[in-house]
């Protein structure tokens, strides 16, 4: 609790408490701390004088928001129309297959987190994969295993 | 430097234009190409002039989108002089020194990256010389790919804020007219005109306004606003600023979806920029008009690219529709009247300032002016982003400017409006494209994304496809797009696994006109969309699911088997490779065979195969 005080502390001073920056708030919240605690949310509503269940209502709405922790690498399948038909749920079953979890879950090790996306605006190099900031094009099933070999492998370094 | 008037920033333009001309190359880090490594391309040319003390006489310069996905990344040289453009195509970080050396030192060009028709054989030299730009008409897109996104200067120098200094020069009721007689309207999709929008808010008497322009760009397979955003954020803003002006706005905000962080950083620097030059702030031009703009970050909800649920979360709410019985450009933003228009909208505005309206009407067709940008994506040779005068066919955008389908595939169907818009079939494709022409076809303008669609693609899946989405993006406010869609999804979930019963799909043409006729806002009213314009379309194929459990695309699982044409099969060996159940056997160049029971029916091999040598057939294994 005094932790996650001390860290999003630094976040509300950058807004001025009105409601209006509610979103952006908790949005740079997750961009800290790769979710929304319910105790971020309780010291949110109290800095914006809000009732805390307009502070959950926003953070279950919008999907950037996330109330559980995800994992250190996001893979982000685009699911996009131009994805979806160049075969983007083949490479979503791939990588559910290789990692061993579903689409929206984390791995045990809080290593992997699997979402689709709706569209990364790469079309043309449809279907496309982003994994932290890397955009992988023309995905194929057979390439994900060595993709997530690779990830594992700059995590231990 | 603050700009005080009108003459310095021509001034200003004077002198930049007067600077001594330099080569220019123009790296494109659109989406497309920075997803093949771009930044890596850039880098070499920054690090490798310098090496060679360029400075003096060469720039690099990273652009937005320069069209052409497909062939990326793309390299566009501009030469001093009235030397044509040159284009590179396919550009890799080793071509960079040759490029250089060759192509920026001496002028000469290098003819293996020059772009290859492929029915000529021909290299083609100058850009207009490419069937893909040929037929465009870069209006919107002019910019793209010869100024640094990151530069003022860059943009004033092309003409920037020209649009502005004249709007301040007349009254804001003359603005309104020049807009009004442009002909403009609302590229979001639904078409509204422009002029006659800021006219309502205009006669509002209140003191406290705002312009907010849509940059919550959620149609799946769309990019344009993106682009727009990335590329050329200062036509945005000075878009933005006019309209400002025109309706007595002092206040504007840009809502930039969540996924966009490039734009959100690009859009930041030009406001920053722009206030430093005394183009936002409180007496714009010596004019005595102040305005101040503010980017709010969308949350990733589709809903939100609706214009109330938009205003609701820059209000710091969750993003609902509100009931629409009075207007936003009389209570919209906090109960003050807000003009909401989409970015390439604003876009638009300072070019028709500048310009005239009649300049501006002079293009398209009559019931809609001025060009549009389309996303051309899917199974189409030259994917990328394409700009062209209104009434347009669709047979032109697709088979001359996207080259015809992929891997000389049958074309089945093209999709337009994301997820409100529907699919028209071959014999619609010499529609032209407005907003009332594509309408009656059976379809919708939408934002811009154009889907092509071969015949490998399940008409029956690709409308499950947007229920699927659209499910999760309701926001369940009400009943009929909450519960409707979800009926309609399971009926879906039938109809695609092979557990159809009869009558399953006259059911679900009836939920999908309920919760047309019944829904709140515009997304849930187009909802049923995809779903209504694929029955009327493909009938055969809903008929095929329901009855025969049959899938004739080879998409939907269990529904079909695969067998290997032995006469049309090569035996390269491609789908052997792609196939990840390695059903796939034969030796090289001899004809391969699939293996039904280790067949899970995926198509990666449909998909791969580029001699039609897959065949569809009956006598899938059904799933549950």
């Amino acid at each position: 609790m005094k932790r996650t005080q001390n860290t999003i502390q630094s976040v509300l001073e950058s807004y001025p408490p009105e409601p209006r920056y509610l979103l952006a708030l908790l949005q740079d919240i997750q961009e800290q701390d790769h979710y929304i605690s319910v105790e971020a949310m309780q010291v949110v509503a109290g800095y914006l004088d809000v009732p805390e269940s307009r502070v959950y209502s926003v953070a279950t709405f919008y999907t950037a928001l996330s109330l559980v922790p995800l994992g250190r690498h996001v893979i982000k399948v685009c699911s996009g129309t131009a994805c979806h038909l160049r075969g983007a749920p083949v490479i979503v079953e791939a990588f559910e297959k290789e990692l061993g979890i579903k689409n929206g879950e984390t791995t045990p090790d809080r290593m992997f987190t699997i979402q689709t996306v709706n569209c990364l605006g790469a079309c043309a190099m449809a279907p496309v994969v982003m994994i932290d900031d890397e955009v992988y094009g023309k995905m194929t099933a057979v390439r994900v295993p060595e993709i997530i070999e690779g990830v594992r492998a700059s995590d231990s370094e | 430097m603050i700009l005080n008037n009108p003459n310095d920033l021509e001034s200003l333009r004077q002198n930049l234009m007067a600077e001594k001309a330099v080569t220019k190359v123009w790296v494109c880090a659109g989406p497309g190409c920075l997803a093949k490594g771009s930044r890596k391309i850039y880098d070499a040319f920054l690090k490798e002039g310098r090496e060679l003390n360029l400075e003096v006489d060469y720039r690099a310069g990273a652009t937005g989108c320069q069209g052409f996905c497909e062939k990326g990344p793309l390299v566009t040289i501009e030469l001093p002089g009235n030397e044509p453009d040159i284009l590179y195509m396919n550009v890799k970080v080793k071509d960079v020194s040759q490029i250089l050396e060759k192509t920026v030192l001496k002028g000469e060009i290098i003819e293996s990256l020059l772009y290859r028709d492929p029915l000529t054989k021909e290299r083609c030299r100058k850009k207009e010389d490419i069937p893909y730009y040929a037929t465009q008409k870069e209006v919107v897109l002019g910019h793209l790919g010869h100024i640094s996104p990151l530069s003022i200067d860059d943009y004033i120098r092309a003409g920037g804020y020209a649009g502005l200094a004249k709007a301040i020069s007349e009254s804001p009721e003359e603005v309104v007219g020049t807009v009004k007689a442009s002909g403009l309207r609302g590229r979001g999709g639904a078409g509204f005109p422009t002029g006659v929008k800021w006219e309502g808010a205009l006669k509002q008497p209140v003191e406290d306004k705002y312009v907010v322009a849509n940059g919550d760009e959620g149609d799946p397979g769309a990019f344009m606003d993106r682009a727009l955003m990335e590329g050329d954020p200062h036509a945005v803003i000075e878009g933005l600023i006019i309209g400002g002006y025109a309706i007595g706005a002092h206040n504007g905000i840009l809502y930039v979806r969540n996924e966009y962080p490039l734009a959100v950083e690009h859009l930041r620097h030009a406001i920053a920029q722009a206030e430093d030059y005394g183009l936002l702030g409180d007496d714009i031009l010596g004019s005595g008009f102040g305005f101040r703009l503010s980017i709010t970050r969308g949350g990733g909800a589709f809903v939100c690219g609706e214009s109330t649920a938009l205003m609701n979360s820059i209000e710091g709410l969750a993003g609902v529709p509100r009931v629409k019985y009075i207007r936003s450009t009389e209570k919209g933003l906090w109960e003050a009247p807000a003009v909401l228009n989409n970015v390439e909208s604003w876009a638009n505005i300072p070019q028709i300032l500048a310009n005239g309206s009649e300049w501006f009407s002079s293009m398209g067709t009559e019931k809609s002016a001025g060009t549009k940008v389309f996303s051309l994506v899917g199974k189409v040779k030259n994917s990328g982003l394409v700009e062209v005068p209104m009434g347009t066919t669709l047979r032109e955008i697709i088979e001359v400017i996207g080259g015809g389908v992929a891997n000389n595939r049958k074309f089945k169907a093209v999709q337009s409006g994301g997820p409100s818009g529907g699919c028209l079939p071959a014999e619609k494709l010499d529609s032209p494209v407005d907003f009332e022409r594509l309408k009656d076809a059976g379809s919708m303008m939408g934002s811009g994304g154009l889907i092509v669609m071969d015949d490998h693609t399940c008409m029956v899946n690709v409308a499950q496809y947007f229920v699927d989405f659209l499910v999760e993006e309701s926001c369940g406010k009400c009943t009929p797009c909450r519960e409707g869609l979800r009926v309609m999804q399971q009926i879906f979930h039938d109809l695609t696994s092979g557990n159809a019963r009869p009558g399953d799909t006259e059911l679900l043409k009836k939920v999908a006109e309920n919760v047309r006729d019944t829904a709140l806002c515009g997304l849930g009213k187009t909802a049923a969309n995809p779903v209504l314009s694929t029955m009327r379309f493909f009938p055969e194929e809903y008929a095929e699911h329901e009855q025969e459990g049959f899938c004739r695309a080879g998409v939907c699982k269990g529904l079909y088997a695969l067998e290997v044409d032995p006469e049309a099969c090569t035996g390269c060996g491609l789908c052997m490779r792609v196939c990840p159940a390695s059903a796939v056997t034969g030796e090289k160049k001899a004809p391969h065979f699939i293996d039904k029971t280790k067949c899970v029916t995926c198509g990666s091999c449909l998909d791969a195969c580029r001699f039609d040598a897959i065949r569809v057939v009956r006598g899938g294994m059904k799933n549950d």
